[in-house]
């Protein structure tokens, strides 16, 4: 935009007790810096009483008439004289409310701080605790009436969240499986010990890592999209929706969700579990020289079925938790798009540190039963 | 006895120390068209809510008749709903949307149910669209789909969230008629919030009048007469479509 040369004029005149400004001509958007800076040059060399006379004033653009009027009130000066336009001007402004639109920021002192932490966490965990009875309930009205669940999109949520999830579980339990027996093969390899790589991929494979490893794929995977799922149906009134249809959320949204990863989640760990120990095979046999017949037999006699059927068990529970955190924090939602963002990072981020806990968990069990 | 179909007695609704309405009472007679109205944040939808049982009062009765309090969520609804944005489910076409509550709550085979959701979907002016899903359809349409399901197992009394909002001229007028013509035909009670003025004076035969500044209703009685005779000067902006400092 092409500045236009300025078109106004600004004087001072002293009198008794004060200074009066006489403003003319016409003030526009693109003169505005200049204009304040001569505004307020004009003004703080002025003592006592100060009137602004816009009585020559054709024209001024209302940022300008913003920035004037803040200066007025700064000096509790008098305006007047204006006419026309500017008058209609002034009086919307007149009109309009004074306080500052800036945030006033708060400090609440530590105590208050403490108090309102506390009382959160505590509303937080009647909450949890509300979901969790609520999904008791919904369980056992599900074993009175079975059909009033729609188990049909159990079958359509285990293919989102297990058959179309299994391309990246597979990815990763192999270059796990892969990476472990890479460097295990290394410090192994020092004391004549290679052949156990075998044994030491199809048990951490097995035990941990292929359960752990697909669950928190399964929780960034399905675990972010229910909640995401749920809470958009949530902000734009579904559940409400749903409720008012006499059809309880719990049973219709959150009962097929955690059936579907209870199935789902379990047969993928399996699979993490065949592709980790393939990787493995793969740097047995590329690294270590060892023949595929002897990395197999080898796993074969280190494994106990319990071995396998552990992870499993695991991962049962692990897909409850994924399910029933996911959902809670979709159900959970408030506000708009900000609020499904930050339940699908909460769903996402409490789940992958209930997944590890869980795991540490039965790591203590396991070892204390000797199993 | 009353022949109202909705008693509201000294209703105060707010959430921690904050009252949004204090002490609101009124009644909804049987076959009316009744507009919940106020300017925008005077608890309106919140009310609404709480009429259809979604949220609970701090203090005060709802007595829906036949019923008692209001109840939802388990069992087949008492009455029908439609929010302000359709809340169609979006993973199911119309047919499943609608035929959702036939499917739950009646006896009846699959043939049956799409023979009365496509009855339903043809009173609301969709037939045609039965197997598109919610986002191939406008917002005046999925206000439509969302009155063809809230009356999917014919309610007496129907609870709409401003309804035409955001919908053209000609569809809002549209709706009115459609809404008209289901309280005449068949005798539905209907409770609306909505701004808009000219639907109001169409089809609303009472309305309650909430203020945010007074926390509670400023009026009550038939839109029309209120307009011309009000000399509350907060209902006369309102229905004359005034600045605050003008009324």
């Amino acid at each position: 935009m092409q500045s236009e040369p300025e078109s106004y004029s600004l004087e001072r005149r002293e009198d008794e007790g004060g200074a009066t400004l006489v403003l003319s001509g016409s003030v526009r958007l693109e003169h505005t810096p200049r204009f304040v800076a001569t505004l307020r040059a004009a003004v703080d060399q002025s003592r006592g009483r100060l009137v602004f006379d816009l009585s020559g004033l054709e024209r001024i653009d209302t940022g300008a008439l913003a920035l004037l009027l803040h200066e007025g009130r700064r000096h509790e000066a008098e305006v007047q004289g204006a006419t026309g336009r500017v008058a209609d001007v002034l009086e919307l402004y007149r009109q309009a409310p004074q306080e500052s639109l800036r945030h006033q920021p708060q400090r609440p002192g530590l105590l208050r701080q403490v108090g309102e932490v506390s009382e959160g966490l505590y509303l937080r965990g009647l909450q949890t605790l509300n979901y969790v009875g609520e999904c008791v309930a919904a369980v056992g009205a599900t074993a009175r009436q079975p059909r009033s669940v729609p188990w049909r999109d159990v079958v359509r949520i285990m293919e989102r969240a297990g058959a179309d999830g299994l391309p990246i579980v597979i990815l990763i339990s192999f270059l796990i499986g892969l990476i472990m027996a890479f460097q295990s093969a290394v410090q192994l390899q020092q004391f004549g010990a290679d052949i156990f790589v075998a044994d030491l991929v199809g048990l951490v494979v097995t035990r941990e890592l292929g359960p752990l490893m697909t669950a928190i794929v399964v929780a960034g995977r399905s675990g972010a999209a229910f909640s995401a799922e749920l809470g958009t149906m949530k902000v734009s009134e579904e559940v409400d929706a749903l409720t008012t249809l006499g059809l309880n959320p719990f049973r219709f949204l959150v009962i097929p969700r955690v059936a579907a990863l209870v199935l789902a989640l379990p047969l993928l760990t399996l699979i993490a579990d065949l592709t980790g120990v393939v990787g493995g095979l793969i740097t047995g046999v590329g690294i270590l020289d060892l023949t595929p017949r002897a990395y197999l037999t080898e796993t074969r006699l280190a494994l106990e079925p319990w071995d396998v059927f552990s992870g499993v068990l695991k991962s049962v529970f692990f897909a409850l938790a994924i399910a029933l955190i996911a959902c809670e924090r979709g159900l959970s939602t408030s506000g708009g798009a900000d609020g499904v963002g930050r339940s699908t990072t909460s769903a996402v981020v409490t789940t992958l540190f209930t997944l590890v806990a869980l795991d540490a968990v039965f790591a203590v069990l396991f070892h204390l039963y000797g199993i | 006895m009353s022949d109202a179909a909705i008693t509201v007695q000294d209703l105060t609704v707010g959430w921690d120390d904050f009252d949004l309405m204090r002490e609101v009472s009124f009644e909804v007679a049987q076959g009316d068209v009744f507009v919940i109205l106020g300017g925008s944040g005077c608890g309106k939808s919140t009310l609404l809510r709480h009429l259809i049982g979604l949220e609970v009062p701090k203090a005060g009765t709802i007595e829906i008749a036949g019923l008692g309090a209001p109840r939802i969520g388990d069992g087949a609804p008492p009455y029908g709903v439609m929010f302000q944005s359709g809340a169609l489910f979006g993973s199911m076409t119309l047919a499943q949307n609608v035929g959702l509550p036939l499917r739950s709550w009646t006896g009846l085979d699959p043939d049956a149910v799409d023979a009365v959701v496509r009855d339903k979907l043809r009173l609301v002016g969709l037939d045609g669209f039965e197997h598109h899903l919610p986002a191939e359809i406008s917002g005046g349409m999925k206000k439509r789909a969302g009155i063809a399901r809230a009356l999917a197992l014919d309610p007496q009394l129907l609870f709409l969230d401003e309804p035409s909002a955001g919908l053209d001229p000609i569809s809002a007028v549209e709706l009115d008629e459609l809404l008209l013509s289901l309280n005449r035909n068949l005798g539905v009670t209907t409770v609306l919030v909505t701004h808009e003025l000219e639907s109001i004076f169409k089809i609303a035969s009472g309305c309650v009048m909430l203020d945010k500044e007074r926390k509670g209703v400023i009026a009550r009685g038939d839109p029309r007469e209120l307009r011309d005779t009000s000399d509350d000067p907060s209902v006369r902006a309102f229905f004359n479509r005034t600045p605050r400092g003008d009324a």
